[in-house]
C-alpha cells in the first residue's frame, strides 16, 4: 500500500486541474463534492500509506519513491520524488485530515458565494502545494510547494479581490513572505555550490562531514533559512503579513494561515535540523525569536477588535512556542504542538467562522454576546478550542503540547531561565486572551441578534476537530500522568531527542509542570474577572478605553506596519516618484538615440528577397576573409 | 575510377548551369534532376550508396516532383510556355547528359565484383547506429521541423477566395 | 582520394547557386538555386565524412534533406499565394516589407 504515496499530491492536483477547466460547466453541489472528495480520497490514501508505513515501521524508518527525472544536466539531478518517513507523514495526515475536514466545512460556507468553483480550486491546489512541500525528498521540489503555497495563500487571501483592501492584503502577505522567500532561494544556492547536492538526506550527512559545529558557512546557510522559515511562519520581524490575512474567507485562514501554510516554517527547520545542529548560535537566536514573537503577538491579541484578528495573533504566539521548542533542540515538542495547535487552531477559525455566519458578517467581538444559548454546537466547541489552546490542564491537547514546551525550556542545555519566564509569561497572555473572547462573544447580552446553527457540514467538523482538541494530547504524558511516549517514541526515528541538563528528574518536572498550570489557570481566573460580564472590571474594558496610546500601540502589533512604512515603503516611493523624472529623461535619451538608429538601419531594409540574400552573401565573404586573414 | 567522378562532375556542372540559366521552368527543373542523379552518382563513388539512393528518390522523385505540381498549379502564368515545353529539342540536352550516366552506372555494373570503392555494410549500420544514438536529438528536431513544414504547407497552399481578403 | 576534387565540386556547385539566386528575378528558379546550394552544402558533409571515414557526413546529409523536404514544401505554398495575390513571379514586385 505503501507505494500508493505519489497520489496523495496527485488527487488534489487532478481536483484542482478538473475545478480550474471545467468549473463553470459543474453545478454547485458538484463542484463540492470534486473539491471535498479529492481531498478526502488523499486523506484516506494517507491512511493506507501510513498502515504500509507502520507495517515495517521501525526496520523502515523511510520510503522513498522517485517518479521522474525533472532536471537533469551535468552537475545537478533532481528527481520528482517523495520521502516519507515519521516527520512527513505526521505532517502529510494533519494536512489531508484537517484538510479535508475544513473542506467539508467551506462547502457550506461557501455555498452563498459567486467564486464557488474557484475557491475550491485553489484549496485543492493549496494541499497539492502544501503536500508537495512536505513529502519533497529534495530541497528543490520542497521550494517549489513553498512557493506553491505561498501563491495560494496569495490567491485566497485576495479571494474577494473586488474589495481592494483585500487585494492590499493579499500583495502585503506575498511581498513580506517573498522576503523570507529569496533569503531561503539564497540559502539553496549557497548549500547547492558549496555540497553539489539538493537531496536533504544527502545535504545534511554531507554538511555533518564537511562543516564543523560552528562553521561560518553553516551559520549563513541557516540563518538563510530560518529568515524563509521566519517569513512563511509569520514571526518577528516579518509577521505583519498575517493579521491583515484574515482578509480571506474564514475557512482559509483556517486551513492556510492557522493549521498548515503557516507551520511550514517549523517544518523546514524541523527538517533540515542536521544543519541547525552545526550553527548553535542560530538556534539560539531561533528560540529568542520565538519568545520574542510569542510575548508580542499575546499582547496584541488582548486588545484587537475583530475575532479573526485576535485568533490570527494567537496563532503568531503558539508558533512562536513552536520555535522556541525548536531553538531549544526540542524537536519532537514543536511538532507535538504543531499537531495540536493544528487541530485546537483549526478549531477555532471554524467555530469563530460559525459565528460570524451566523452574524452576517459581523467580525467585531464588541458588538457580539450572549451567543451561548444561540448558538450552542458553536459555543462548546469553541470554548474547547479555547481551552486546549489556553492549556486547561489534564482534559485538553494543548496542555501537554505546551507544557512538554516549557519543560524542555526548563531542562534543555541550550535554553536559559529567562527564557522559561518568558514562555510562562506567556501562558497566562494565552489564557487571558483566548477567555477574554469567549466572555465577549458568548457571555452577557446579545448585541447583534443571531439567525442561529449552522448546518451539519460545517457541525461535523467542529465536532470532529473538538474530540482531536481534547483527545490528541493523550498521545504523549508527562512523567507524574502516566508517562506515556508513544508520539516521542515515533518521532525518535526521524528527529533526534533532546538531552536533559543534569539534575532533571520527575519530580523537578512536576514541580515546573505544576507552575505552568497555574499560570495557565491564573489567566484564565483574570479573564473571568476582567472580562466576565458582570465582574466589576468588565464595564471598564469596553470601546471607550480603546483610544489610550498604549492600547493603540498593540493594536496595531506594537507598530511595526508604521515602522516598515516609514522605513521602508515610504522611501521608496519618494525615491521613485521624485528624482525618478531626472531617470526618466536618460531613459528617453535611449529610447531617441535607438529611433534614430533604427532609423537608419531601416533603409537597408528594402523588401528586396534579393538584396537580403545579396548582404548574407558579402557578410558571409567578408567574415571568411576576416577568418582567412 | 577518378575519371567517373571527374566525368560525373562535369556532368553536375553542366547540368546546374543550364539550370541557372534557362528561362523556362520544366526545363530547368530536367536539368536540375539530371544534375541529382550525378550527385548521387557521386555520392555512390565516395561511399555514401544510402546517401545515393536517398538523393534520387527524395531529391530527384519527391522534391522535383513537388516543384513540377507547383509550376502546373501556376496555371495561367505558365500555360502560354506549355506549347515550348512539348517540343523535342527540350529533352535531348537533359538526355544527352543522362545518357552519359547510365553510361557511367553500365561500366560500374559491368565490373561488378571488381568495384574500386568500398562498399561496407558496417557503414551504413553505423549511421542508422548513430543516427538513433548520439544524434536522436537531431532526429526529434527534424520530426519538430516537418511538422510545421506540414500544417504550414496546408495552410499557405489554400487558394485564398476574393471575399475572403 | 576524390576528397578534394568533391570539395572543389561543391565549392563550384554552391557559387553557381549563388550566382543564380542572385541573378534571377523569378522566385521558383531563386529555389531552385536554393536547392542546388543545398546539395553543394551535402556534397561537402559528404566527401568530408568519405574522407575520415565516419558516419557523420552521411547522418549531416539525411539531416539537410529532412530540410530541404520542409523547406519546399513552406516555400512552394508560398510560391503558390504570391502568385495568386500578386499574378506575377517576380521577387522583386514582392516589396512591401520595406523599411
Amino acid at each position: 500500500m505503501i507505494n500508493l504515496l505519489w497520489l496523495i499530491p496527485v488527487l488534489p492536483l487532478t481536483g484542482f486541474l478538473v475545478l480550474a477547466l471545467f468549473g463553470g460547466r459543474f453545478t454547485r453541489q458538484q463542484v463540492a463534492w470534486i473539491g471535498c472528495g479529492s481531498v478526502g480520497m488523499a486523506a484516506f490514501t494517507t491512511a493506507l500509506v501510513g498502515g504500509g508505513f507502520f507495517q515495517s515501521f521501525p526496520d523502515r524508518k523511510f520510503y522513498h519513491q522517485t517518479l521522474w527525472n525533472w532536471i537533469d544536466t551535468s552537475g545537478i539531478t533532481v528527481g520528482i520524488s517523495w520521502y516519507l518517513d515519521a516527520l512527513s507523514l505526521l505532517m502529510v495526515a494533519v494536512i489531508t485530515g484537517i484538510g479535508f475536514l475544513i473542506h467539508l466545512y467551506s462547502a457550506e460556507y461557501m455555498s452563498g458565494d459567486d467564486g464557488y468553483s474557484r475557491f475550491f480550486a485553489y484549496m485543492n491546489l493549496f494541499v497539492a502545494a502544501m503536500l508537495t512541500l512536505v513529502l519533497a525528498e529534495n530541497l528543490l521540489l520542497l521550494y517549489l510547494g513553498w512557493e506553491g503555497v505561498g501563491l495560494c495563500s496569495y490567491l485566497l487571501i485576495g479571494f474577494w479581490y473586488r474589495e481592494p483592501e483585500y487585494g492590499t492584503a493579499a500583495q502585503k502577505a506575498f511581498i513580506v513572505t517573498r522576503i523570507g522567500d529569496t533569503a531561503f532561494a539564497i540559502g539553496l544556492f549557497i548549500l547547492f555550490t558549496q555540497l553539489k547536492s539538493l537531496s536533504i538526506q544527502q545535504v545534511q550527512s554531507l554538511a555533518t562531514e564537511a562543516w564543523p559545529v560552528g562553521s561560518n558557512l553553516a551559520a549563513i546557510v541557516t540563518v538563510l533559512f530560518l529568515i524563509g522559515a521566519v517569513g512563511k511562519s509569520a514571526q518577528l520581524p516579518l509577521q505583519v503579513w498575517l493579521p491583515d490575512a484574515m482578509a480571506g474567507p474564514t475557512p482559509v485562514s483556517a486551513l492556510i494561515h492557522a493549521a498548515t501554510m503557516v507551520t511550514a516554517g517549523v517544518y523546514l527547520i524541523a527538517r533540515t535540523h542536521h544543519l541547525f545542529a552545526l550553527a548553535p548560535l542560530v538556534q539560539e537566536v531561533i528560540a529568542v525569536i520565538g519568545l520574542t514573537t510569542l510575548l508580542l503577538a499575546a499582547c496584541s491579541a488582548l486588545v484587537q477588535h475583530d475575532i479573526k484578528r485576535v485568533l490570527a495573533y494567537s496563532t503568531m504566539s503558539q508558533i512562536g512556542y513552536m520555535f522556541l521548542a525548536l531553538g531549544v533542540g526540542a524537536w519532537s515538542a514543536a511538532l507535538f504542538h504543531f499537531l495540536t495547535h493544528s487541530c485546537f487552531k483549526a478549531l477555532l477559525f471554524l467555530a469563530a467562522g460559525s459565528v460570524i455566519h451566523s452574524l452576517h458578517h459581523e467580525q467585531d467581538i464588541f458588538r457580539m454576546g450572549g451567543l451561548r444559548r444561540h448558538l450552542p454546537w458553536t459555543f462548546w466547541t469553541f470554548l474547547i478550542g479555547a481551552a486546549a489552546m489556553s492549556g486547561v490542564p489534564l482534559i485538553t491537547s494543548g496542555f501537554y503540547s505546551k507544557d512538554w514546551i516549557l519543560w524542555s525550556v526548563w531542562s534543555s542545555p541550550l535554553s536559559h531561565r529567562w527564557i522559561w519566564f518568558g514562555a510562562l509569561l506567556g501562558t497566562l497572555l494565552t489564557g487571558l486572551y483566548s477567555f477574554r473572547l469567549i466572555f465577549r462573544v458568548f457571555f452577557g447580552e446579545v448585541r447583534t441578534q443571531p439567525t442561529g446553527e449552522p448546518g451539519l457540514a460545517m457541525r461535523i467538523p467542529l465536532v470532529v476537530l473538538a474530540f482531536f482538541a481534547l483527545t490528541i494530547g493523550f498521545l504523549e504524558l508527562p512523567h507524574a500522568l502516566g508517562n506515556v511516549t508513544l508520539f516521542s517514541h515515533y518521532l525518535s526515528h526521524a528527529l533526534p531527542t533532546m538531552e536533559l541538563l543534569p539534575g532533571m528528574d520527575e519530580w523537578s518536572e512536576a514541580r515546573e509542570q505544576l507552575t505552568v498550570t497555574v499560570s495557565a489557570l491564573l489567566g484564565i481566573g483574570l479573564a473571568a474577572f476582567l472580562f466576565l460580564p458582570g465582574s466589576n472590571f468588565a464595564a471598564r474594558w469596553t470601546d471607550q478605553s480603546t483610544d489610550r496610546p498604549s492600547v493603540t500601540l498593540l493594536q496595531g502589533g506594537w507598530g511595526f506596519d508604521r515602522l516598515y512604512d516609514r522605513v521602508f515603503v515610504r522611501p521608496w516611493f519618494l525615491l521613485t516618484r521624485n528624482p525618478g523624472e531626472i531617470i526618466d529623461r536618460g531613459y528617453q535619451w535611449l529610447a531617441v538615440g535607438a529611433e534614430s538608429c533604427h532609423g537608419w538601419m531601416s533603409h537597408t531594409q528594402t523588401g528586396h528577397v534579393r538584396w537580403y540574400a545579396a548582404t548574407i552573401v558579402v557578410g558571409t565573404l567578408m567574415l571568411l576573409g576576416l577568418f582567412a586573414m | 575510377m577518378e575519371i567517373l567522378f571527374y566525368i560525373a562532375a562535369a556532368v553536375t556542372v553542366l547540368a546546374t548551369l543550364r539550370v541557372i540559366t534557362h528561362v523556362h521552368a520544366v526545363h530547368a527543373l530536367l536539368y536540375l534532376v539530371v544534375a541529382l542523379i550525378a550527385l548521387a552518382l557521386i555520392f555512390y563513388l565516395l561511399g555514401a550508396q544510402f546517401a545515393a539512393a536517398l538523393e534520387i528518390i527524395i531529391y530527384g522523385g519527391a522534391i522535383m516532383v513537388l516543384f513540377i505540381f507547383v509550376v502546373m498549379l501556376l496555371g495561367p502564368l505558365a500555360v502560354e510556355q506549355e506549347r515550348t515545353w512539348l517540343k523535342p529539342g527540350a529533352w535531348v540536352g537533359p538526355g544527352i547528359l543522362a545518357l552519359v550516366l547510365l553510361g557511367e552506372v553500365g561500366y560500374l555494373i559491368a565490373i561488378g565484383d571488381h568495384l574500386p570503392i568500398t562498399v561496407s555494410e558496417t557503414r551504413q549500420k553505423g549511421v542508422s547506429i548513430a543516427l538513433y544514438g548520439p544524434y536522436i536529438i537531431g532526429v526529434e528536431l527534424a520530426s519538430m521541423l516537418l511538422l510545421p513544414g506540414l500544417i504550414g504547407a496546408y495552410h499557405l497552399g489554400r487558394r485564398v477566395s476574393k471575399e475572403s481578403r | 582520394m576524390l576528397s578534394t576534387p568533391s570539395l572543389v565540386l561543391a565549392i563550384m556547385l554552391f557559387g553557381l547557386g549563388v550566382v543564380g539566386l542572385l541573378s534571377r528575378r523569378n522566385i521558383l528558379y531563386m529555389l531552385l538555386s536554393l536547392e542546388i546550394m543545398l546539395n553543394a552544402a551535402s556534397l561537402a558533409f559528404i566527401a568530408a565524412g568519405a574522407r575520415w571515414g565516419q558516419v557523420d557526413g552521411e547522418i549531416m546529409f539525411l539531416f539537410i534533406l529532412t530540410l530541404a523536404a520542409a523547406e519546399v514544401s513552406v516555400a512552394l505554398g508560398i510560391v503558390l499565394q504570391l502568385s495568386y495575390r500578386f499574378r506575377t513571379l517576380d521577387a522583386d514586385a514582392f516589396s512591401e516589407m520595406r523599411g
